[in-house]
């Protein structure tokens, strides 16, 4: 039974002084986003057909590094930030919601940071 | 987890059905939700058949008819009838909206009239709007200064800063934007809603307040402001054509400015 005031209830535990920050990495990231897509599905289709040294050879220009790096973080954490705000939706319970977001941080961090390593392996001469 | 499904206890379901007069020639089918918590059970369904001839045009004549002649336990809130005062909102043919501005002949086929989504009902149509309320109260929507009044006259405000407060004003509080959206519906106690969230801007807008700071401040959370993922449904909903959304728009790019 609940006999706290519905203003007590309104009030809660105060504001947390935060959420624009987050809002606005959505934003830069999203921005972020549409050239370095464009960027990778127009490379993806012109390297139709090449073989692994071709690709490599691509891949270990500066400048193709550089965006396949830039495209893999800002698209691990643009995931995360957006996938942060599904669960705080849905997930009401606040043992398994903290939990999710644990996982869903830590995930984030080591799939972006094995990609990373991956594209630099390739461009290195992996 | 969020509840996408009724509890068992708040299932719909078929209630009784009243044939229109014999002679009737324009015949109208109302299906109402009707609740009586004194008398236990599942809420239901109630069809009523009105006389579209002996009856005024909006589906509020149709409610207050149906009281008046056909059953008098029909329950519903309703004032000035004229979209002022915002008493009548309720979800009619599954949108919010106000009885009194709503015409019957807008609805095909049966108008079916359900009380504001989400919220725990009292009986009827009428929803237990004691925690939006308060969630008005709690940002405060009334002038707050610390420069004390001209002692001669009124706090003055220019056209132009007056103008800010258009499409602000107007909103008569009747939550249908409220209980229309979808984020409010999930997180109903820590997200502030449309409603609420347009009155902060129009506090927020008004060049006489001095407390925009602090306000902000108040709202800056990421459940309070930031559950609104501009799904829209309060803009398309709003019975006055007021613009909530915009209006949490405007709050979110004050607090980047002042970052």
């Amino acid at each position: 039974m609940r006999m706290e005031s519905p203003l007590g209830r309104a009030r809660g535990l105060g504001s947390a002084k935060e959420g624009v920050g987050h809002w606005w990495a959505q934003r830069l990231t999203a921005i972020a986003l549409v050239p370095l897509s464009l960027w990778f599905v127009i490379s993806v289709i012109a390297l139709l057909g090449a073989d692994h040294a071709r690709f490599q050879a691509w891949l270990a220009t500066p400048g193709n590094t550089a965006m396949m790096v830039l495209l893999i973080i800002a698209t691990f954490h643009h995931a995360q930030l957006g996938v942060q705000v599904v669960i705080e939706d849905y997930v009401h319970d606040e043992a398994i919601k903290t939990a999710s977001l644990i996982a869903l941080k830590l995930a984030a961090v080591a799939l972006g940071v094995f990609s990373v390593v991956a594209v630099l392996n390739v461009a290195t001469g992996g | 987890m969020v509840e996408f499904a009724l509890p068992p206890n708040s299932r719909v379901t078929r209630g009784k059905t009243v044939k229109a007069p014999a002679g009737a020639k324009n015949v109208k089918t109302f299906e109402i939700y009707r609740y009586d918590p004194d008398a236990g059970g599942n809420p239901t369904l109630d069809v009523f058949e009105i006389d579209r001839d002996a009856c005024g045009p909006m589906v509020l004549d149709a409610l207050i008819k149906i009281k008046n002649e056909v059953d008098s336990t029909l329950t519903f809130r309703r004032s000035c009838r004229e979209g002022i005062c915002g008493s009548c909102a309720m979800n009619i043919d599954g949108a919010n909206t106000l009885a009194c501005l709503k015409p019957i002949d807008d609805v095909e086929g049966a108008v079916k009239i359900y009380p504001l989504p989400h919220m725990p009902v009292v009986k009827d149509l009428v929803p237990d709007l004691s925690v939006p309320y308060a969630q008005l109260a709690s940002i405060k929507p009334w002038m707050q200064t610390q420069t004390p009044p001209p002692p001669d006259r009124e706090r003055l405000q220019s056209p132009e800063e007056r103008a800010k407060l258009d499409g602000l004003w107007e909103c008569i509080l009747c939550f249908c934007c409220q209980t229309s959206c979808p984020s409010y519906w999930w997180n109903g106690e820590r997200y502030l809603g449309p409603a609420i969230l347009l009155q902060a801007a129009r506090w927020i807008d008004d060049s006489r307040d001095e407390m925009t700071g602090e306000r902000l401040d108040h709202l800056e959370d990421p459940f309070r402001l930031y559950r609104c993922h501009t799904i829209m449904n309060c803009t398309t909903t709003c019975p006055k054509g007021l613009n909530p959304a915009k209006a949490i728009g405007s709050i979110k790019q004050k607090l980047v400015e002042r970052r």
